[in-house]
């Protein structure tokens, strides 16, 4: 590959973690193209992601997801410089389907394959709106299966988690509590719906891993098992009294309690690294809660906050081809054609 | 130049047919790994044959039955080449191949293909034996070994149902797992005499078993 490439190498993603068929031309940090398919609609009866009903979907969107982006970004697949794909972490029989098919393009069309961290790659998505990451930078990733704070110092190479749940992921507790509510699945727009003619303050629900103790051990890192029982249990002593459940106000202190601990605990994390910048994302980005009360918190304490767009918090094959464009820019050796779909890949390996 | 794959057993295969022969094959039995040793293998059965991705003009992949994991493996790298290289896709019954091969071998009567399928069941299909080769009388199926009926499994039989079921499928044949030589033999022959092949579409012959939501009811004091 000539310098010339390097500078803005033309980079196609693949994602297929989790219940999103997503692929994506990225130039350099650029989106050209960006094509995705899911399968939320078939898991809904389910009440979350059944891992064979997304493997079987993922493997009949790929080659229609790859022909669209093509089609899109009016690139042929010969073109790119190189091919990204989630290697982990996520679900194992999903994984494999997308980086079955990333290494069937890299061996055809001759091209380095880069075998890239979910988990980073949600971070990268924001350069394609906002540009080069500030590094360091403190990263908050909530989504219906991760919830992680991260640090990151270089988003190819050197990202550090601070802490993540230690039981369910933020937007698995929004599911729970939408069912319970009798809303709809997936519950998080829902409850946001919902939530705005609600007061957040009705109802002190519990803020996870914030006791003095818990500060100690788990500083950084997140509950939502004990919230998400403590909403079932009030609106259940409700219906049992035989009085009205208040959705909006249960709806909006939910929410509420929900994002006060993952802002606290972010905007922690800042100031007690001295970083001054606090990026957000995964798909819970999209509550207005979270958001609100992050601007505010971080504008106190005089952090840049920088949430990208929500197309590109949810999962999507540009955070993928961003990310493997940083690492092909950065000169990183690619990865081999034996890598593995690695269902627990840490966060601290960016590159499998 | 003919590629043909197949994961659908307990091996990934991968072999390459010219036409008249079958020019390279290479097979592993890892049956945990197929993700990682796919592509490598194509990518070494290619150098073996002393070509190129884009000197192959088809591409040959078994269908199944098989593990749904394998399968997909298989079956996405199939059709991710045939986009990337622009040339045709053909799926084949996995069980066929393998009856294929043991038609190759010397059975000259009627026969039954017995692979793993997990949770104490194989994927089944019976097979007649004439002068031009074999013909599926019966299946693809998935059954437990021992509630397959008497007539069938009293027939020699091929695949590894024999290997992890001896009592109910006592009658065992050498030919263990699909080999892709066979496979695209078969594919040559069929493509050849103008017959048609199946599209690259995975035999699941299982739904997924997730059970949908019950309305929820709340705890009673
Ligand atoms: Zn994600």
């Amino acid at each position: 590959m000539s310098d010339a490439t390097t500078d803005e190498p033309l980079v196609l993603g693949i994602e297929s973690s989790c219940d999103e068929t997503g692929v994506a031309f990225v130039r350099g940090t650029t989106l050209v193209g960006d094509a995705l398919a899911s399968s939320v609609d078939e898991h809904a009866r389910f009440g979350g992601v059944v891992p064979e009903v997304a493997s079987r979907a993922h493997l009949e969107s790929m080659i229609p997801m790859l022909e669209r982006a093509s089609a899109e970004a009016g690139h042929r697949l010969d073109d790119v410089d190189a091919i990204a794909v989630t290697s982990g972490p996520g679900l194992a029989g999903a994984l494999m389907v997308g980086v079955a098919s990333a290494k069937a393009l890299a061996l055809c069309l001759d091209k380095p394959l880069y075998g890239v961290n979910h988990l980073a790659a949600h971070v990268c998505a924001d350069v394609l709106d906002h540009g080069p990451l500030p590094e360091p930078t403190v990263a908050l990733l909530v989504s219906g299966g991760h919830t992680n704070l991260l640090v990151v110092r270089d988003i190819a190479s050197d990202v550090e988690e601070l802490g993540s749940t230690i039981d369910d992921a933020a937007g698995e507790a929004y599911d729970k509590v939408a069912r319970v509510l009798g809303l709809p699945y997936p519950g998080g727009p829902h409850i946001d719906r919902a939530a705005r003619d609600g007061d957040p303050e009705a109802i002190a629900f519990p803020r996870g891993l914030t006791s003095r103790k818990d500060m100690e051990r788990h500083r950084f890192d997140y509950s939502f098992s004990g919230l998400k029982t403590a909403v079932v249990r009030w609106v259940e002593a409700r219906e049992r009294a035989g009085e009205p459940v208040p959705v909006a106000d249960v709806a909006a202190s939910f929410s509420h309690a929900v994002a006060d601990v993952l802002t606290r605990k972010a905007v922690l994390a800042c100031t007690e690294l001295g970083i001054s910048d606090l990026q957000i994302g995964g798909g819970v980005t999209a509550n207005t809660q979270l958001r609100e009360l992050a601007e505010k918190r971080c504008a106190e304490a005089g952090i840049r906050l920088r949430v990208p767009r929500i197309r590109l918090c949810t999962d999507n094959g540009a955070m993928v081809a961003a990310l493997g464009s940083q690492m092909v820019m950065r000169g990183l050796p690619p990865s081999d054609l034996a890598l593995p779909a690695d269902s627990s890949l840490p966060v601290a390996s960016v590159q499998a | 130049m003919l590629l043909a794959i197949d994961t659908a057993t307990q091996a990934v295969t991968v072999a390459v047919h010219d036409g008249a022969t079958v020019v390279a094959e290479q097979a592993h039995t890892d049956t945990r790994r197929h993700t990682e040793l796919l592509t490598p293998t194509i990518r070494d059965v290619l150098r073996e044959a002393g070509l190129r991705p884009r000197d192959l003009s088809a591409v040959a992949v078994g269908v199944g039955p098989g593990p749904f994991t394998g399968l997909r493996v298989g079956i996405v790298t199939a059709r991710t080449m045939g986009l990337a290289l622009g040339v045709p896709v053909h799926g084949v019954c996995s069980l066929d191949a393998l009856a294929h091969a043991t038609f190759a071998a010397g059975q000259t009567r009627r026969f039954l293909v017995a692979t793993d399928a997990r949770r104490k069941e194989v994927y089944w299909a019976a097979y007649d034996v004439t002068d031009e080769g074999v013909r599926r009388t019966d299946g693809p199926d998935v059954a437990r070994p021992a509630e397959l009926p008497g007539h069938l499994r009293g027939l020699p039989t091929a695949g590894r149902g024999t290997e992890l079921y001896p009592e109910a499928l006592p009658h065992a044949l050498p030919q263990l797992d699909v080999s892709a030589g066979a496979l695209a033999t078969f594919v040559t022959g069929a493509l050849r005499r103008g017959e048609s092949l199946l599209e690259p579409q995975p035999l699941y012959l299982r739904r997924p078993d997730a059970v949908p939501q019950a309305e929820r009811t709340p705890v009673t004091p």
